[in-house]
Parts: C-alpha cells; sequence; structure tokens
C-alpha cells in the first residue's frame, strides 16, 4: 500500500542561511537538502546566497561552488560534467535531471535542489541505488546468443536493425526516470521501473539476441512490469530525451502478440 | 525495503506535476468514483421498479442541491475516464508516446470531458 506521508525520520526540519558577502551584487538563492549520517537530526533544507558573477552557468557549477567557498560539508556525486556518466543526477527545480546539463537560467526562482525522490538518503544529496542496480542486472544485460559466432567476422545488424536499439542503448542509468515514477515510488521492490524496463526493451529488439522469449516470460508479472500505468513521468524527465514509456507499451504489445 | 535507519526523500511534495500524471491520478479518481456511482445508479433504478411513491421519494433527494452536485461529478468523471480511456486505447497501439503527444492528448482529453460535461447538462436543462 502507498505511503504517501514521509516516516518521522525523514521529516524535513528548518535549516542554515549562510548569506552572501555584503560587496556581491549578484544574488542567486539554492535551497539545498541536506542530511547529516553522523548526527540524531532529521533532514533539513539549508540556503547558500551564491555569487553568480562568479559561478558557471549550470547547476553542478553552482554546487560546487558552494562545496569549495561556501560549505565544504555538502555531498554530492559528480563526475563528467557532460551529461554521460549520469552521476550528478538529482532534483532540480520539482523535476528528475542531471545538475550538470540543467542551467541555472532555466530555473525560476530560488533553485530547490533535493535528491532523486523517494529514495534512500546516504548523505545530502546522495541516495543508496542498490536496489536500481540489481533491478538492472536482473533483466540480464547481455548478449545471449544460440549460435556460434561467424568464424571471421562480428555477428553484424543492418542498419535498419541497428537503428532499433539506438536510443535505448543510449540510457546512461542516471536513475531520473524511475525515481520520477509514482508507480516506482509505491512499489520499487516489485516494479522493475522505467530504466530497467526501458534496458531490457533494449535486447528484446536486438536483432543478435536468442532469448527474446525468456525476456518476456521473465516479465510477464503484474508487477514487474504491468506497474507501469503510462504515467509518463519517465519520458517527461529523461535528460537523455529518451522514451521509456514508449519502450515498456512495446514491450507489452510483444507480451500480447506473441499470444497469436 | 531495509534502509538502515536511512531518511526516504521527499517525493510527492517536492515533485512538480506534469499534466500526464494529473491525467493518471485523475483517471483513477474518476473510476473510483464511477464504481460508487453506479451502487447509486442501481439504487436508482432499483426505486424506480419499487413505485412511484419511493421513486418519487429518491428524486426528491437527488434533486437537492447535493444530489444535483454528486449527479454532475458522476457525469464528468464518466466522461473524463471515456475520454481518457480511448487516450490509453491509443497508447496500447503504441502511438501518441512522444512528449509533445502525450501532452497535447492530456489537455484535449480534458477539455474534451469538460465540454462533454457542459453539453449534457445544457442538453437536459
Amino acid at each position: 500500500m502507498a505511503e504517501f506521508r514521509l516516516p518521522k525520520n525523514s521529516r524535513i526540519i528548518k535549516g542554515k542561511h549562510f548569506p552572501a558577502a555584503n560587496s556581491v551584487s549578484n544574488v542567486r538563492k539554492f535551497a539545498v537538502y541536506r542530511y547529516d549520517p553522523s548526527s540524531d537530526e532529521n533532514p533539513r533544507v539549508d540556503t547558500y546566497d551564491v555569487d553568480m558573477d562568479n559561478c558557471g552557468p549550470m547547476v553542478l557549477d553552482a554546487l560546487i561552488k558552494i562545496k569549495n567557498e561556501i560549505d565544504p560539508t555538502l555531498t554530492f556525486r559528480r563526475s563528467c560534467r557532460e551529461g554521460i556518466c549520469g552521476s550528478c543526477a538529482m532534483n532540480i527545480d520539482g523535476g528528475n535531471t542531471l545538475a550538470c546539463t540543467r542551467a541555472n537560467d532555466e530555473v525560476k526562482g530560488d533553485v530547490k535542489i533535493y535528491p532523486l525522490p523517494h529514495m534512500s538518503v546516504v548523505k545530502d544529496l546522495v541516495t543508496d541505488l542498490t536496489n536500481f542496480y540489481a533491478q538492472y542486472a536482473s533483466i540480464k544485460p547481455w548478449l545471449q546468443s544460440r549460435t556460434p559466432p561467424p568464424p571471421d567476422q562480428e555477428r553484424l545488424q543492418s542498419k535498419e536493425d541497428q537503428e532499433l536499439i539506438n536510443e535505448p542503448a543510449a540510457c546512461i542509468l542516471c536513475a531520473c526516470c524511475s525515481t520520477s515514477c509514482p508507480s516506482y515510488w509505491w512499489n520499487s521492490d516489485r516494479y522493475l521501473g522505467p530504466a530497467a524496463l526501458l534496458a531490457s526493451y533494449r535486447w528484446l529488439v536486438d536483432s543478435r539476441d536468442d532469448a527474446t522469449g525468456e525476456r518476456l516470460d521473465e516479465l510477464e508479472d503484474p508487477f514487474r512490469l504491468y506497474r507501469c500505468h503510462t504515467i509518463m513521468n519517465c519520458t517527461q524527465t529523461c535528460p537523455k530525451g529518451l522514451n521509456p514509456a514508449q519502450a515498456i507499451a512495446e514491450t507489452k504489445k510483444m507480451l500480447v502478440e506473441r499470444k497469436y | 525495503m531495509s534502509n538502515n535507519g536511512r531518511p526516504l526523500s521527499p517525493h510527492l511534495s517536492i515533485y512538480r506535476w506534469p499534466i500526464t500524471m494529473t491525467m493518471s491520478i485523475l483517471h483513477r479518481a474518476t473510476g473510483v468514483a464511477l464504481s460508487v456511482g453506479f451502487i447509486v445508479l442501481v439504487g436508482w433504478l432499483f426505486d424506480a421498479a419499487m413505485g412511484a411513491e419511493t421513486y418519487a421519494a429518491m428524486l426528491s433527494y437527488l434533486d437537492t442541491m447535493v444530489g444535483k452536485l454528486l449527479l454532475m461529478g458522476w457525469s464528468f468523471a464518466f466522461f473524463f475516464h471515456l475520454s481518457n480511456g480511448v487516450r490509453h486505447l491509443v497508447w496500447d497501439s503504441g502511438r501518441g508516446f512522444e512528449k509533445a503527444t502525450a501532452n497535447a492528448s492530456a489537455w484535449f482529453a480534458l477539455l474534451l470531458a469538460i465540454v462533454l460535461t457542459a453539453l449534457f447538462w445544457w442538453a437536459r436543462s
């Protein structure tokens, strides 16, 4: 059963304010979710006044500036700063996205930053992705072939067959989609979620893969696949512009079509 | 799921609702409302079968302000569930999943439900 309220230990209390120096003229407020596992305190939202005349264009630039110059205890994941590693996925201005590809100018008003929604928080903006990765592993994200490869070359695909997997293979597993999905919020223990299902679709339509039947068998379950109710938050929020909702619909179609 | 005493990150309270999410929850809410509405409909028919006096009593309940509001709500629930249901039917065929299309069809289904409800009450007045 869906639990709409946050548990007692998760309710947000009033945080600290870090004002800018008087000499700074172009100030922007960043409200950031904080949780310190070494204290007994509930999570809080701290507000940082950032000097935008000396800050890079992206939300990640602002977070790094806060960590470097205002509060070194602020914790978040980041790596590539160009939208390909998926580390800095978080909830910015009410939507899940990558801090490195979301410009500060795209956000109206104060920039509100929370961790990915309905996840277990390790510290500040860092969430526990163990279950998310386990679900990805469960769809067996590798080529399963029953035939030996040609002795003198790779397993080749036609251009058309390759185009089928181009888009789903571009997923960077940032978890923005799965953690935007209310169905995943209430049922992440049994529903695979859009990211794992998009990855599964990538192998279902791969012309070189011979395990389509077994893959579909695994998905034919009231929860794993069919908890998708076409809410469309996944497709709306994907920072790479991919369409997990469509991939899930195609998977449902494959399950119907193989019966007839 | 065990979380080692870690807090749960906020979800409903911080997420900005896209129109598609609103439509989805309204589809479920109108479905529930219709289930309740059908019980009333059965009662209505039952009272009609019981004779003129019982039926007149039922009508007097439905003719109150509260009764009319409920009937309007149920008629909207019906038209909403119908128009959004057709949207789901198109989705089941694998079409209409592009972000712009899904957003446009959401607004279209919502407006259609409002217009149909208005027409329905206008036609019977």
